[in-house]
Formats: structure tokens, sequence, C-alpha cells
């Protein structure tokens, strides 16, 4: 799950990062307010998850109330790559002396944790590496030892941050690591970390991606749920426990298991068509799970037909069958439903739509038949 | 021959009272697997359709001599779990368990590394291993796989690996060993573990493998190939359609910036001489071409 900068910053406040003054803000009423609590001048910056917000013009500095009702105004409702602006982030504006960069995130090829920093931040850490490799000090970190303060220290000596920045950079080096690996994050990363005028060192960004499989043990994401979807489809399917994704197809893709799903997505490309979304229904799904899928695809207006793909090894296709019968039963699917079924059951599944097929209930017996055969419904 | 299992292998399951583990311990045993004990905190003493259960991984294997551990509980017990099967002396250790905190799983794996060198993990989340009429720890469905050989398959998917059997089995082709390796971004066994074991095994003449977005295993494996490996091997990788930024389904499935695509996987196993195929069916009938050749 990615987070907006604002809970990005939000969650760096808890393991004690310091991050600037600010507050969030739905109106333009709410931005002016934040603004004079917070003090000027103030940057208002859009809330999106997308990169490049500053170019399309969703980062603006305000010296006064007008401005920030100027820029409120304008960053509110932006659409910035297909992300339209909902909420703006209001705090206070640091004076700059230095940008750095920092991260933690999977070093996946060597299993441990891989920390990168630089005295060249601000700019996308991808062109730093492209262009200027050496000036991006990285370290591995053994995951059953962590980070220690010593090792910080080394490490930021390392890459030449200001004499002013080092200790501090260092401390929050650690607690932006305990944040990391405590905060369950896939990704936390500091662009820019900035040294003030007066020798302070603070995150003026965040960018957090959160590990779903250990939501379990972290309540506290609750929050951040709640903003979780921009596409009412995923929201709907989430709520009905499923996997999806929303694409801009026009052939709904229900299979059964994230393999299968995204070669089925494949496969529907290369006869000629597009998908819809990819959903998994995950192992063992039963009829409860393949109704709900169903209902969900069948909500997305642009959906011309659905192809159900299912190879059943956990899931027992007669299940999946007895689902598909279900939902039929329970809504009008408006689109064809066309179904390739093997593995576990499959005879069974098979013999109980039988008598039910008809010319929006297909069944066909490979994946690539069934492929082609949804791409030409959806024509 | 078979690779990291065989006929002889004797296995435990941790979480034999469990559903899952009892479902698929019981199928594993049917098949004509080893399976001679289970493992359940509190619940030793009991039995599952037969199979004794003990306390600890400890008593399991001092009891049995079980060498193989097959791991099915749920995420938030699965790094102890793990743990204890190296701790109890075990060396081959199947983890089915889906949802684990990555965090966890690179702690999980490192220490296995630093303490435990002997031991090798397959999963997690993964469908498991089969070594078809011989041994089958895990969750795939034994009937959809052929014994005899030739072809080797190894895949981070686990529908796309019962799909990859089934496509080789409709065709009269028989495999040494199917290896599921998993879709979590911290695998303990890779791609070229498996590419290394098939090599080696005599029996194995083609292998096939089935790759997924994300991560870079796929391209590290293509290197190890163009240096190490003389038999032939057909790939198919999924996602090609895939979106960047989203997780498709596997923690490890995410194509992160310009990393981790599908064709530069592609492109790299192909460069190693690798016959890599549009779909899994047309990766099925490449490998038919391939077996009637040898």
């Amino acid at each position: 799950m990615d987070l907006f900068e604002y809970q990005g910053k939000q969650y760096f406040a808890r393991y004690g990062i310091a991050v600037s003054p600010g507050g969030v803000a739905d109106t333009v009423d709410e931005a002016i307010a934040v603004a004079e609590r917070v003090g000027y001048p103030v940057v208002v910056k859009a809330q999106v998850k997308v990169g490049g917000r500053g170019k399309a013009g969703g980062v603006k500095l305000a010296q006064n109330l007008d401005e920030v009702r100027l820029h409120a105004g304008n960053i509110l409702g932006l659409d910035i790559k297909g992300h339209v602006v909902h909420r703006v982030w209001v705090e206070h504006a640091s004076d700059i002396d230095k940008e750095y960069y920092a991260s933690f995130t999977l070093d996946r090829p060597n299993k441990t944790h891989l920390g990168m920093l630089s005295a060249q931040g601000g700019v996308e850490i991808e062109i730093v590496a492209e262009e200027n490799p050496d000036a991006i000090a990285m370290i591995s970190i053994d995951p059953v030892r962590g980070l220690d303060l010593e090792t910080a220290r080394r490490w930021v000596a390392e890459a030449q941050l200001d004499d002013a920045a080092r200790e501090q950079a260092a401390e929050l080096l650690v607690k932006l690591y305990d944040c990391y690996t405590q905060g369950d994050c896939d990704l936390a990363e500091i662009n820019p970390l900035i040294l003030t005028p007066e020798g302070t060192v603070h995150a003026l960004d965040a960018k957090v991606t959160l590990d779903e499989n250990a939501s379990y043990r972290h309540p506290e994401w609750e929050e951040f749920r709640a903003t979780e979807f921009e596409d009412p489809r995923e929201k709907m399917a989430k709520e009905r426990g499923l996997n999806y994704i929303g694409l801009d197809g026009t052939v709904g893709i229900i299979a059964n298991g994230a393999g299968l799903a995204m070669s089925t997505l494949d496969v529907v490309n290369q006869v000629g068509g597009t998908a819809a979304n990819f959903l998994d229904i995950g192992g063992g799904a039963n009829a409860d799970v393949m109704a709900a899928a169903l209902e969900v695809i069948n909500a997305d207006p642009k959906v011309k037909s659905i192809f159900v793909n299912i190879f059943g090894g956990i899931t027992r296709v007669d299940e999946v069958a007895k689902g598909v019968l279900e939902a039929l039963k329970r809504v009008t699917i408006t689109s064809p439903i066309v179904l390739r079924l093997d593995g576990t059951n499959a005879v069974e599944g098979r013999a109980i739509l039988a008598e039910h097929l008809n010319d929006h209930l297909i069944t066909e017996p490979t994946m690539i038949d069934a492929a082609r055969r949804a791409v030409a419904l959806a024509k | 021959m078979s690779i990291f299992v065989d006929e002889n292998t004797k296995v435990i399951v941790q979480g034999l009272t469990g559903g899952q583990g009892r479902f698929h311990g019981v199928r594993n045993r049917d098949y004509g697997t080893k399976v001679v004990a289970g493992v359940t905190p509190g619940k030793g003493g009991t039995d599952v359709d037969g199979i004794p259960v003990y306390d600890t991984v400890k008593e399991a294997v001092a009891a049995t001599g079980a060498t193989a551990s097959f791991v099915s509980v749920p995420p938030k017990f699965a790094s102890d779990a793990i743990i204890e099967a190296a701790e109890g002396g075990v060396t081959f250790i199947v983890c089915i368990t889906e949802g684990i905190p990555a965090h966890d799983e690179a702690v999980t794996y490192n220490r296995l590394v630093e303490d435990f060198p002997g031991v090798r993990l397959l999963g997690p989340n993964c469908p498991g291993i089969i070594s078809p009429g011989k041994c089958n720890i895990g969750i795939t469905s034994g009937d959809i796989a052929l014994p005899g050989g030739p072809v080797g398959i190894v895949s981070r998917s686990g529908t796309l690996t019962y799909q990859a059997l089934h496509e080789l089995s409709q065709q009269g082709i028989g495999q040494t060993t199917c290896v599921g390796i998993g879709g979590d971004p911290v695998p303990g066994t890779n791609f070229i573990d498996c590419l290394a074991a098939f090599q080696d095994d005599p029996e194995t003449k083609a292998v096939m493998m089935i790759g997924e977005i994300g991560g870079s295993e796929e391209e590290r494996a293509a290197e190890w190939i163009k240096l190490h490996m003389t038999k032939p091997v057909v790939a198919y990788i999924a996602g090609v359609t895939a979106p960047p930024g989203r997780k498709m389904g596997h923690a490890g499935a995410i194509i992160s910036g310009s990393k981790g695509t599908a064709q530069a996987k592609m492109d790299a196993l192909a460069d190693a001489g690798v016959y890599v195929c549009a779909n899994p069916t047309e990766a099925g009938l490449r490998m038919v071409d391939i077996v009637k050749a040898l």
C-alpha cells in the first residue's frame, strides 16, 4: 500500500523522524486555516500517489493568505497524470541549505536491506544513479543484525554529507531504518532530506510503501485504508476480499492464482483484446467468492465480455461452476461469460454448467480458445 | 532421478492438525510420499488419519528420522516454524504459507544462511515440489503430473506450475521433478538453485522455466544458463501486459520503475539461448518438439 506524502510524514513522526509542521486540507478554507496555524511562508502540496507533482503545478510556495487561497484553489481538483487532487498538505516552508537523499528498501538479489544515501538530493535518484553513480553511498544491511549508529556515522561520512549535518543525519537514518523494519515498509524514502541554514536536518518529503502482509500487526494502518483506493472498482473488490486491479480494456478477467491471472491478461492481449482488470480469486475459492468476483466485474461499464480462467488446484472447479450459477441468480450479468475450466473436479464442474450453457454462458476447451472467444465477443 | 527429494524422503508436516495441513498432508501421503509425522504444539500423542503427531520437530525427527518438513501454518507463526524445523534437524523445508511479511522472510532467510548452512528452504508462498510417482510435498494435485521424465520444471507461480504440468502431461511428456519456488520477494530457493540441480541430474534432459514480472531472478538465471547450462530450456514469463507500480497478486510481482519487466526478462533469456514462448501452451508445444528431438 502506497501512502500519500502526508501519511508518510505522519508515519515518520511515529518513529521520531523530524518533519516540517503542517496539516492536511480538503478545501481552500481548510488550507488557509492550516497556513495561519503553522505560519508563513507555507508550501501547498498536492497529495497524489504519482511522481512529477512539481512540474505539473502541484507544489506552490505561498507568502500570505491570498496566495494560499490562489494556490490551494488551483491545486485542488487539478489532474496530475490521471490522478485528481482531492487533498493538499500545507506546511511551513523551510529554508534550505542542502538537499540530500535517503532510502531503505529490500535488496532482492542479495536478500538483505539496501540503504541509499546521497549528498545530491532533491532530484530523482534514478537520474543521479545514471549520471553520477558515485554520488550515491549504498550499504547492505543484514536483516538479522540491523543498522547501528556507528555504521550510520561511517555511512554519512562516506556519502560526504556536510559536517554540520552528519551526526543528526546518522541518528535520523537509524530512526528511518527502524521505521522501515518495525514499521514493515517495502520502501521508506526521503527526498529531499534537508539541512537548514540553522543547522537542523529534517525530512521535507516522504515516500512510504507498506507491506500489506504485515497489516495484521499494524492496527494503526486502518486510517490509511480509508484513502487507499482512488478507483471505485478496486474499492468494491477490496470490500469483497478480492485481489483486483482495474485496467482500461473491455474483457473482464477472473482467474485463480496471480500467475495465471497475469498470463490470462497476456493471452487476451496476444489475440487482439484488452483486459479490463486483473482479478485473482486465490486458492480455495468457493461459490461466494466466484459470485462476488462476477458482481465486481459486472459493475464495470467498460466490460463487454468476461473470461473466467480456472485451473483447479486447491480451488475446486465444481465450486467455481456453482458460483457462476449462483451469481447469475443474484445479479443480471450483462456481458457474456466464457469459461475455461481445468484441474481439480473439472469434469464435475463442466457437468454442472452443461445444461445452463447458452450464448451468454460459453465454455471453451483451452485457455487460448477461450481468450479468442472472449475477445471476439468484446468487439 | 529427481532433485531435492525422492521416494525415500521422510516428511513431517508442521501444522498437520490444521485444515490445510490435514488436507494436503494426507493427500501427499496418499500419493505415496513418506509422510511420517505431524507437528503441532500441544497435540503430541494424537494422530491425523493414522499419522502420529508430536509437540516439536525435534521429537518428530528423533522418532522417525525425517529429513524434510512441510510447513503449513499461518503467516504469524511460519517464520518460527521454519527456524524450528532447521533447529530440529530437518534439512529440506517446504513452506506453502502465503502472506508472510517481507521483513520476516528476510530475517528468516539470513538466519538460515548464517546458522544452518546445510538447510534448504523452498518457498514461502509456493506450491511445493513434486517428483511424479515418488514424492509430493505441498499443494500440487498429483494426478496432473506424469512420472518418468525427462523434463524438469521450475516455476515462480503456483497455478502456472499446474498449467505447465498439465501442458506436458497432456502431450505425454513426463517430469523428473517440478519445483514451485514461489512468488514472494525473498524465496529460499531460486531459479539458479533448481537449474543447477537439473543440470546435474542425469535423467532430466530439458527444463521448463516459468517466471513472472518483478525482481531480477530471471535475468540472473539467464546469465547462469549462458555460462553453465547445456540442457535445453524453454521459458515463459507472465505479466507482459502488467502495469508498472502495481503488485500483481504476488508480493514479489511488481514492476519498479523500468526494472522487472517481462520484456527485459524475455530478452535476457533469449540472449542466453533459451526458447522463450509467448504463453504456457506454446511453451508446452515447444517442449514436445524438443523432447521428440532428443
